[in-house]
């Protein structure tokens, strides 16, 4: 039946909330806790390279990692600090994906039964499975070459025996392989993100950047994989 | 041309929907997709059968009430083109159509091919506007606008406000609606004054109105039917980090 | 009113009208403004601003009002009326009130800025939409309207409406539609867009602030007029089906014009005249429903599944040169068409003007050679606009740079690439100058009951100039309405209306019973089937060009078609929930009643102005011929169950001299 209505004759003013909490803030906090794992991943490639010069260039390499800032700071003090950095990031990165993921899974309840062909960057679309693989893969790593549990020979000091005894199984190098292409999206989409969220935007400089982000991430992913394959086929070793 | 249509049907929010298929023998690669449709609905009408609801208004791309995934793409295969403008000469004789209503928990469909996109409105009204009560405004020359700005509000201000963008964000996001609207007001002089609050206000309502959140994944630009640069979206985290910043 | 007299000259053609049709009226009391002031020209708009009451603001709480329309005119209105403090209620049948059909205005807003120092004026404005409206509008309203543009371009710059501007970071104008000064403000080919925007935006800002209370996808169904004053609205929430009623101290309807009567229109598919056919029918006259704009640059039509016109903007024809060959029957493609075989028939009739001259000329030139088998493209029905010239002149980067958009627009519609292959266009409905009466105040002959932008019939008169509209509606809505709406509510408040006032539940039970009608029909046509025939009668006998014989052959058609619909009308589903088939049924009955005014209208005005063309009124040229002696009057009219009443206000010229439009 039909209802009447009088024309309201006062009203409220609705309340504006704060927006520290807000889906822009979350991905902000992606962004830096990104931006340190990406400049200690730099550095992780770089001395990497450090096996191309022979076992005791590679060892003194890993040893002195121990020693950065002494006698100002305990032994492998820089290190600690460099670790619980790496782990707030880490726990903050992957919080804030947790919680952006379920935010879009609220988001999209109903699936489109055409599925979407992907029209944006592959990327993008695979940053979420490729974070997972990556999160098992640092475990594994962790376990394989600084706990050393998990290599087949975990010489304690001698790091350049242990990354040689594991490629020497193509098996390993396979799983690093897989892990290392991994980080390669993740890292292609996450460089270009990471622009997108705290630079200063231009126009005209997207392009620019997508190539920044794309060479960037085929360099640290050549360089991660240089060593495996180069002690799978016999270079080094 | 002969085509099959699989359309979304939904009698209502509660009902549960499904994929109903159409064969349309007598289409013509002069019409437009939505004529396309009313030739549907008047055959379905003239039947005795309920004709396929969808919204659609100005069916000149400027309105931005028409609202169909056609193949998995919001506003179909053609680039920066509404549905309405979309004709069948992009498809092929003989060809299986999917027709579904953009998908977000913030756009709850209403039915068949009509969803609620009030969830837009609620941004705008939280700071969409410039404050500016009607009245002896001051004077149009009084304050020069830079070209380069002018015409950088102008294409972020073309956006019409269809939600293509939230329906193909993986993350159901409407970044791209909202950035739009506060870069466009934000380069403005007239604007900027009250960016703080307002780009605090409109990513508040964003995420109050149950869209996700924007992990920059570009699939908003990709279908954007006015080409919305993703650069908005970028000035508008910059924005809203630097309102953060200055404390307000 | 006074009794009516019969009028006797059109009333041989009652009986064949059949039963509920009319052919014939009689004739009431003359009726005038008495809103307007007397006194200078110039000086009327400050004495009424002057003259009208105020509302303490502690008062204007109590004063709500209903708005029914979101576009330039109802956005402006609500937002600038919360401003004030009244409480406002508003209504639109699309999703959002940011998709009202002002938004596909492309070309721009006229202004009497007088930037370029090229002799514009508030006098130069007011003058140019006088003669442009063949001497049909009312002096007071269009001066003003002139007076008040410029306040328009202060006040949207202000809300951040992103305007066209040159590189020195001032605001860019250009020609536009006829004028010879360059006054028209522009934001690209989206200048309706953007001020749309700006006036939703600023109408959003009072939503938030609880000022504005806006139903989306509500549809009003018919006015609540108790004690004669417009009280309030009975409404159709569209989602839900529920019929509810809103009461307020005064309405405001900005719901548009009636293009959509020939179906086929540059309007949106939405567009309807129930809300002012409603009114009417409740007492509101209606005037001048024959004046109908034709828009000379629109797409043509492809085929019989066309749903709606697509406008080109009217800028393009600054640049493009219109031609079709100089003999019928050519094939060939345009680019084989040498120049000597081209006829660039405005530029030969209209040497001054050109390709520039006023919309009804222009439209009218296309129909003729059309109609003289030189038309182009499918069915002839297509005269060719070509940028070749300005190409080669200017380069096709400038064209891009200006008409870019408008370009790739056509493209995407007729497939052809405008930069290689003149376009085609073809004149189309656009714009409907008649609406519900109103004074200077803007108040129709229902007190309370204000009509506003489209929807009235004030400034425009037989022909509105290019980007004129966007003027009146915001004119109307931010500076004209709140003033004279506030005098009217300074009487207020009103009595309360009772829920169960006689009035009140005669009209509800009215609309509740409509409703039913239309879903229990259960014939086997759908209202489209009806709205396209509709549409086709009224395009050959009431629209470029009319004739009595083919209005009478309308006059009895309509009626029988109307018959038709009611008896054979089919609406599936049910009036519970969405049921778009039910919304347009009910658009197209009130249609159905329109159309039988606007053909009488036209067959009563023997004499041709502006967008109204009567073939038997023309001079030997081929112009049209006005009758300023027996026809400077506005023709409003009064509804009844029978033949209308027209009531005629007598239009006098102090400020302008009458004088034959001469473009050529």
């Amino acid at each position: 039946m039909a209802t009447l209505t009088r024309a309201p004759a006062s009203a409220g003013r609705r309340r504006q909330g704060a927006s520290h909490r807000s889906t822009v803030v979350m991905k902000i906090a992606m962004a830096i806790s990104g931006a340190v794992l990406l400049a200690y991943l730099t550095a992780h490639m770089l001395g990497n390279l450090k096996i191309f010069f022979g076992e005791s260039s590679f060892d003194h390499y890993a040893h002195w990692l121990r020693t950065i800032g002494e006698p100002l700071v305990p032994h492998e003090g820089t290190l600690w600090i460099i670790r619980a950095a790496l782990t707030a990031s880490v726990v903050v990165h992957m919080a804030m994906a947790i919680l952006l993921t379920r935010r879009a899974r609220r988001a999209r309840p109903v699936k489109y039964a055409h599925r979407p062909p992907v029209q944006g960057s592959y990327a993008a679309r695979t940053m979420r499975w490729g974070g997972v693989i990556i999160a098992l893969f640092v475990v594994y790593h962790l376990l394989d070459l600084t706990v050393g549990v998990a290599n087949p020979v975990g010489a304690s000091g001698k790091p350049y025996t242990n990354v040689t005894a594991d490629f020497e199984h193509w098996y390993i190098t396979a799983i690093y392989t897989v892990a290392v292409v991994a980080v390669g999206f993740h890292l292609r989409h996450g460089v270009w993100s990471m622009t997108r969220t705290l630079g200063r935007q231009r126009p005209g400089t997207e392009r620019l950047i997508a190539r920044i982000s794309t060479g960037y991430a085929v360099l640290m992913t050549v360089g991660f994989l240089s060593v495996p394959f180069a002690v799978t086929v016999g270079i080094v070793g | 041309m002969k085509l099959t249509l699989r359309i979304w049907r939904q009698k209502g929010p509660a009902d549960r929907g499904g994929m109903v298929a159409y064969d349309v023998p007598d289409a013509s690669a002069d019409m437009s997709f939505l004529e396309l449709l009313d030739v549907l609905n008047e055959r379905l009408t003239e039947s005795g059968e309920e004709p396929v609801a969808f919204d659609h208004d100005c069916r000149e791309g400027i309105c931005g009430a028409c609202s169909l995934v056609i193949d998995g793409v919001p506003h179909g295969p053609q680039k920066a083109t509404t549905t309405c403008q979309l004709h069948l000469r992009h498809f092929r004789d003989g060809q299986t159509i999917d027709v579904e209503p953009w998908r977000a928990a913030a756009f709850p469909v209403v039915k068949d091919l009509v969803v609620d996109r009030s969830g837009l409105d609620r941004i705008i009204e939280a700071g969409g506007y410039v404050t500016a009560p009607t009245g002896s405004a001051p004077e149009a020359h009084a304050t020069p606008i830079a070209k380069a700005d002018a015409d950088a509000a102008f294409e972020a201000a073309t956006c019409i406000g269809c939600g293509a963008c939230v329906a193909a964000c993986p993350n159901g996001s409407a970044m791209l609606f909202t950035a739009a609207k506060a870069t466009h007001l934000g380069l403005l002089p007239q604007g900027r004054v009250e960016q703080d609050t307002r780009v605090e206000a409109m990513i508040h309502a964003h995420d109050e109105a149950d869209f996700g959140g924007c992990t920059n994944t570009g699939e908003c630009t990709a279908v954007c039917p006015k080409g919305i640069p993703l650069g908005v979206i970028g000035r508008f985290n910059g924005d809203v980090l630097g309102a953060l910043w200055r404390g307000r | 009113m006074d009794p009516h007299t019969e009028y006797t000259e059109n009333t041989e053609s009652a009986e064949s009208a059949g039963r509920t049709g009319y052919a014939r009226y009689t004739v009431g009391a003359e009726i005038a403004d008495h809103a307007a002031p007397a006194g200078d020209l110039a000086g009327r708009w400050e004495q009424r601003r002057l003259a009208a009451r105020l509302v303490n603001p502690a008062n204007r709480r109590r004063l709500p009002v209903i708005v029914v329309g979101t576009g330039l005119a109802g956005a402006s209105a609500a937002a600038t009326l919360a401003e004030l403090g009244h409480p406002v209620t508003s209504f639109c049948y699309q999703d959002s009130p940011r998709r009202a059909h002002s938004i596909a205005a492309q070309g721009g807003i006229n202004a009497a800025k007088n930037y370029r120092g090229d002799g514009d004026s508030v006098a130069r404005l007011f003058k140019d939409t006088i003669k442009g409206g063949d001497f049909r509008a009312r002096e007071s309203n269009v001066h003003r309207l002139a007076e008040v543009s410029t306040q328009i371009i202060d006040q949207c710059v202000a809300q951040g409406v992103p305007f066209a501007r040159d590189y020195g970071g001032l605001l860019d104008t250009r020609s536009f539609g006829g004028a010879q000064v360059s006054r028209t403000f522009y934001a690209r080919g989206q200048t309706g867009q953007q001020l749309l925007l700006g006036a939703y935006q600023a109408m959003s800002r009072q939503v938030a602030a609880g000022n504005v209370t806006v139903h989306a996808r509500t549809e009003m169904l018919d006015l609540v007029v108790v004690d004669g004053r417009a009280r309030g609205v009975v409404v159709r929430d569209l989602v839900t089906g529920e019929v509810t009623t809103h009461l307020a101290e005064a309405v405001v309807l900005a719901t548009g014009g009636y293009g959509n009567a020939y179906f086929l229109s540059t309007n949106a598919m939405g567009c309807n005249a129930s809300a002012v056919w409603r009114a009417h029918r409740r007492g509101a006259l209606f005037a001048n429903p024959c004046f109908t704009q034709i828009h000379p640059t629109c797409i043509p039509v492809s085929g019989e599944h066309q749903s709606k016109l697509t406008l080109m903007s009217e800028s393009l024809r600054n640049d493009g040169r219109v031609w079709v060959p100089t003999t019928g029957g050519d094939t060939r493609a345009p680019g084989n068409i040498p120049a000597a075989e081209r006829d660039y028939f405005l530029e030969r009739m209209y040497p001054a003007f050109g390709n520039l001259v006023p919309r009804d000329i222009a439209s009218r030139a296309a129909k003729r050679v059309c109609d003289e088998g030189r038309g182009v493209g499918p069915g002839g029905l297509g005269v060719y606009l070509d940028f070749a010239d300005a190409i080669e002149r200017l380069g096709a980067p400038a064209v891009e740079e200006k008409y870019g958009n408008l370009f790739a627009m056509y493209e995407r519609i007729t497939g052809e690439d405008p930069y290689t292959v003149p376009m085609r266009i073809y004149p189309a409905v656009h714009y409907t100058m008649g609406g519900l009466w109103v004074d200077y105040d803007l108040q129709s002959t229902i007190p309370g009951l204000f009509v506003i932008g489209e929807a009235n019939f004030s400034d425009h008169g037989a022909n509105r100039l290019g980007a004129s509209a966007l003027m009146q509606g915001l004119a109307d809505g931010y500076f004209v309405l709140p003033t004279t709406l506030t005098h009217y509510l300074a009487a207020g408040p009103f009595a309360p209306v009772d829920a169960d006032d006689p009035e009140l539940v005669a009209t509800q039970a009215g609309v509740q019973d409509r409703v039913k009608r239309l879903l229990t029909i259960d014939g086997d046509l759908s209202a489209d089937h009806f709205h396209r025939e509709l549409g086709l009668l009224m395009w050959e006998k009431c629209g470029m060009e009319r004739d009595a014989a083919g209005l009478r052959e309308a006059l009895a058609r309509i009626p029988e078609l109307r018959a038709q619909f009611w008896s054979r009308l089919r609406v599936p589903g049910t009036g519970a929930g969405l049921n778009q088939s039910l919304e347009k049924a009910g658009r197209v009955a009130d249609f159905l009643e329109l159309a039988e005014l606007m053909c009488l209208d036209a067959l009563h005005r023997e004499e041709s102005c502006g967008g109204h063309f009567r073939a038997e009124h023309q001079s030997p040229g081929g112009e049209a011929a006005r009758d300023d002696e027996a026809f400077a009057y506005v023709a409003a009219w009064e509804y009844t169950d029978g033949p209308p009443i027209l009531h005629r206000e007598r239009l006098t010229f102090d400020n302008v001299t009458l004088a034959t439009r001469n473009y050529a």
